[in-house]
């Protein structure tokens, strides 16, 4: 039983791990399928962490640093697209350019701002904001009273309204009163869950950084053999971001096959002539793909910084953006490999983490250095051999010219 | 998908056009200019609906460019069009489309993964999701595919159909679009004569509906089968247009020209001497590994043109490889003049033995487009110690060894310093010919000599050809230009599969016999001495 609690404590972080991996490598798949190839998704997922952290720290919410994370991203984006698609230059040096470009730009900027050595400040797991109340929310009659105390400049103090209370002040009874109505059930929670967002009492919301979610049932189901820890430890418990990129895994391949945004997508990767002649325009479907990549990689970058850690560190991305695009070549532009690709590296990286300092049986201790190598030693090894051919769209890498 | 720019009047009536009719199209004083070329010359062109219009040329005279305008891929520098009478502005090939006008183009505008429905569907999806549009399609194409025997499996994916399919692919794309006029570019350029003479059916059966079809085209044998008038343009202007009931293909030809050439290649009976090149159970297999060229035998005599025909990528190519020492066969025997020739000689080494090679691929294998001609015209000679010394190369003797097969070959402009490739396509042809002719080799191996290459420059190229076979040299042409087979070789061999499916003097041969064993199909009697050639195993 410990060896497999064990184990889901391993696929548990090989989620969080591979998550990263999976938006940049979505990011990756929508331009590459479009015909432009992204070097940048590095520079892209750095940016925007850089982003993130500093916005959530400067306005003390999480989703104003997400939103701030993706534009950083976008912007990067069609600095790409305005080099590759309006200009038909390099795309290969056109992503290299990023990188560099954001890899000396966010330490720069860091130091400048915060004079911590290039990071940004630790956040917090969040201060709620200032209390609003809301029509129609049902509260206890303790609630409505600290309300009041709040609200009303005349009042310091519970004591105090107790007190006048206690007086016969009828017309604070009647206010008393007035917050507890609670028309009916369905508006009411509505309300509530507005509120409670607006209030900061939903932590995720006000939080500086997301915060793991508690799926409901996990308490209930915990006593379960194997399904309990499985859905508990496994399923539940992770931040709005990881559900987030698992579930646009099924999205991009409905996108991808079954929808008009889709066909053209994947026609423009693979023949632009095509959909030229067809009175589509290959800059404008190339532009939406490369926004795409820059949202998605944002959303990668401010998982980075503000989920998975709670600042930002100069280079925190690592190379997880080379590593998503090995997964997309690996996983031969699909979405639903990626995810399993993706899955597959970040467990290599979770086991790095566990078998550092462990005697493995015959071989003794193995190198920490070796572990660590270790996702990219078999990215090669499997690229090289497992896999076979790696089909890419055809007209991938090749700025679109009209032939004379 | 609404009509965005003017009405098309009649489109919907489906008049077939009396004479008071205004044309399907007007193209009034065209000019367009692509920096120094001038592409078009005040070019005037009307088309009568209902009819099929053949334009010819040939290659550089502004007949795709003239097109390309009027698909809306190109804008003109001047001029106007009118579809139906009324003025159009075609800016793009979406107000091309939204006209009636519909394309096929010379290189197929077909996304290869894609099921045939996938294709027709890209551009008029309607609606964002897909699953409608697919039905709808579905429906529409399986009536067009029986009203004009178009039939294609709906759902294979386009790269997997040979090109005859791909290119009905490409017109059932135009008529779901729901063109009226439709433009085809080059279509019989990789279709058997069988298969062409499908095409000019459907293309009847298009025309007997009303619809207007224009053929751009540069040859002359399907000008005269299927058009009811033809327009003759020659350096970016219109020469003439003419009914083609009043007009031949002699004619023609020196319309194209300007001035009288011969169809007809002037030569005389051939004179075999003994063999020289033998080949004996070749097998050679492509860059996948699958065998592309299977147990092929034969022998090339001197003295005489032996060519291979067959629609291409029939392992032609595969074949040619092979013997120039491109690629290394997987099995057999070659042989020239009685030597063996070893499996892994490379280029270099068939070079040597008096081989000389002029690529089916003149852009890519025969020179290097940003290479000057002088250097183009040395390639796989430069260490010949005429032109390379110990450490530099002779810069003086190349050139002028460059100027003087380029005047013997009139290669123009006669510039010795220009790139290979701001050359045309007949004069780079001409400069590669004359490159491995000067060698003076035993054996010459020819692919496609005068594709893209005007008629002037073929008529020239042939005689070369001719000139060479008569100082006793062998060639060995491959060639899917059937009139260039026929009036060019002595004997000919067909290759299907990678296959010879027959043998046939060339004075035997005509275009349905060839056509046939073009599609795997053997002669009724076999040519005596050899075996029965293997039909049921290509199928």
């Amino acid at each position: 039983m410990d060896l497999f609690l064990s184990l889901i404590q391993l696929l548990d972080s090989s989620l969080r791990l591979a998550t990263p991996l999976v938006l940049a490598a979505l990011a990756g798949l929508y331009c590459e399928r479009a015909g432009i190839v992204d070097i940048g998704l590095e520079g892209k997922m750095l940016g925007a962490a850089f982003a993130a952290a500093t916005t959530a720290y400067l306005t003390g919410s999480v989703w104003a640093g997400l939103v701030a994370g993706i534009a950083a991203s976008v912007v990067l984006a069609l600095l790409h697209g305005f080099a590759c698609i309006t200009h038909r230059g390099n795309q290969v040096v056109s992503g290299v350019a990023i990188n560099t470009l954001v890899m000396g730009l966010t330490p720069v900027l860091g130091h400048a701002w915060f004079r911590e050595g290039g990071q940004t400040p630790a956040l917090s797991n969040g201060t709620p904001f200032a209390g609003v109340q809301l029509p129609y929310v049902p509260v206890d009659r303790d609630a409505a009273m600290a309300l009041i105390v709040q609200q009303d400049p005349d009042l310091r103090t519970l004591r105090q309204l107790t007190n006048r209370l206690e007086a016969g002040d009828a017309d604070l009874a009647a206010r008393i009163d007035a917050l507890l109505v609670a028309p009916t059930p369905v508006i009411s929670w509505i309300m509530a869950g507005l509120q409670g967002f607006a209030n900061g009492t939903v932590d995720f919301v006000t939080a500086t950084r997301f915060t793991p979610i508690e799926l409901p049932l996990a308490e209930t189901l915990a006593p379960v053999p194997i399904l309990g820890p499985v859905y508990g430890e496994l399923i539940s418990g992770h931040n709005i971001l990881v559900y987030a990129a698992v579930a646009l895994v099924p999205l991009t391949a409905w996108v991808l096959y079954r929808t008009r945004f889709g066909l053209r997508l994947r026609a423009v990767g693979e023949n632009p002539a095509a959909v030229d002649t067809a009175g589509i325009s290959v800059a404008r479907m190339r532009y939406q793909a490369v926004i795409v990549t820059g949202i998605l990689c944002g959303i990668a970058g401010a998982y980075l910084s503000t989920a998975h850690n709670a600042a930002f560190v100069r280079d925190m991305t690592a190379g997880k953006g080379y590593l998503a695009l090995a997964a997309l070549i690996f996983a031969k532009w699909r979405p639903v490999p990626v995810l399993l690709t993706c899955l597959l590296f970040g467990f290599l990286e979770a086991m790095e983490a566990r078998l550092q300092g462990v005697s493995v049986p015959l071989i003794g201790e193995v190198p920490v250095q070796l572990i660590q190598a270790m996702p990219y030693i078999l990215t090669v090894v499997l690229l090289a051999g497992f896999i076979g051919r790696a089909v890419a769209p055809k007209a991938s890498g090749i700025p679109y010219v009209k032939e004379r | 998908m609404s009509i965005d720019a003017e009405p098309v009047p009649g489109t919907a009536a489906g008049g077939t056009g009396g004479a008071s009719a205004p044309p399907a199209i007007a193209l009034i004083g065209i000019d367009k200019r692509f920096g120094t070329v001038h592409a078009n010359r005040d070019v005037s062109v009307d088309i009568a609906r209902g009819t099929v219009h053949g334009i010819v040329g040939e290659n550089g005279a502004g007949k795709s460019t003239l097109m390309s305008i009027l698909y809306g891929f190109y804008q003109a520098d001047r001029g106007e069009i009118r579809v139906n009478g009324q003025p159009c502005r075609i800016g793009r090939p979406e107000d091309a489309l939204a006209a009636g006008i519909g394309m096929v183009h010379q290189h197929f505008m077909l996304v290869d993964p894609f099921t045939v429905l996938e294709n027709v569907l890209l551009g008029r999806e309607g609606g964002a999701r897909l699953s409608g549009g697919l039905a709808d399609a579905r429906a529409t194409l399986e009536r067009l595919a029986r009203e004009h025997a178009l039939e294609v499996d709906l759902d294979t994916p386009v790269g997997a159909l040979p090109v005859g399919l791909q290119q009905r692919v490409e017109i059932l794309k135009a008529l779901y679009r729901g063109a009226e006029i439709l433009i085809l570019d080059e279509p019989t350029g990789v279709l058997t004569p069988q298969e062409a003479d499908h095409l000019f059916h459907i293309l009847r059966s298009l025309r007997d509906q009303g619809r207007t079809i224009v053929l751009i085209t540069h040859k002359l044998r399907e000008i005269m089968a299927i058009t009811d008038a033809v327009t003759v343009m020659r350096r970016g202007a219109v020469v003439a247009t003419v009914p083609t009931a009043e007009t031949d293909r002699d004619a023609l030809a020196e319309l194209m020209v300007g001035r009288k050439v011969l169809l007809r290649v002037d030569k005389t009976p051939a004179k075999p001497g003994p063999v020289l090149l033998d080949v004996a159970g070749l097998s050679v297999a492509d860059g996948r590994g699958a065998a592309r060229v299977k147990e092929v035998s034969f022998q090339v005599r001197r003295g005489e043109i032996l060519a291979i025909a067959g629609v291409s990528g029939n392992g032609q190519s595969e074949l040619m490889a092979a013997i120039a020492g491109i690629r290394h066969p997987t099995a057999g025997r070659l042989a020239i003049a009685g030597r063996p020739i070893a499996r892994t000689a490379d280029a270099h080494d068939t070079r040597r033995l008096g081989i000389a090679h002029v690529p089916e691929d003149r852009q890519r294998e025969g020179l290097v487009t940003s290479f000057e001609a002088n250097e183009c015209a040395i390639l796989g000679y430069h260490d010949d110690p005429a032109y390379n010394g110990p450490v530099l190369m002779h810069h003086r003797a190349i050139v002028a060894d460059c100027v003087a097969k380029m005047q013997d070959y009139d290669v123009r402009p006669c510039n010795a310093h220009l790139p290979g490739g701001n050359f045309s396509g007949g004069n780079q042809q001409k400069l590669i010919v004359a490159r491995e002719i000067e060698r003076d080799p035993d054996l010459l191996i020819v692919g496609q000599p005068t594709r893209g290459v005007d008629i002037g420059a073929i008529e020239f190229i042939h005689q070369r050809l001719i000139a060479l076979r008569d100082r006793g040299k062998a060639i060995l042409l491959v060639s899917v230009e059937l009139d260039e087979v026929m009036s060019l070789a002595d004997r000919i061999l067909v290759m299907f599969d990678g296959r010879i499916v027959g043998e046939i003097a060339a004075a035997d041969a005509d275009e349905r016999t060839l056509g046939l064993m073009m599609a795997g199909i053997a002669p009724e009697a076999p040519p005596p001495g050899r075996p029965p050639a293997p039909l049921a195993k290509s199928a």
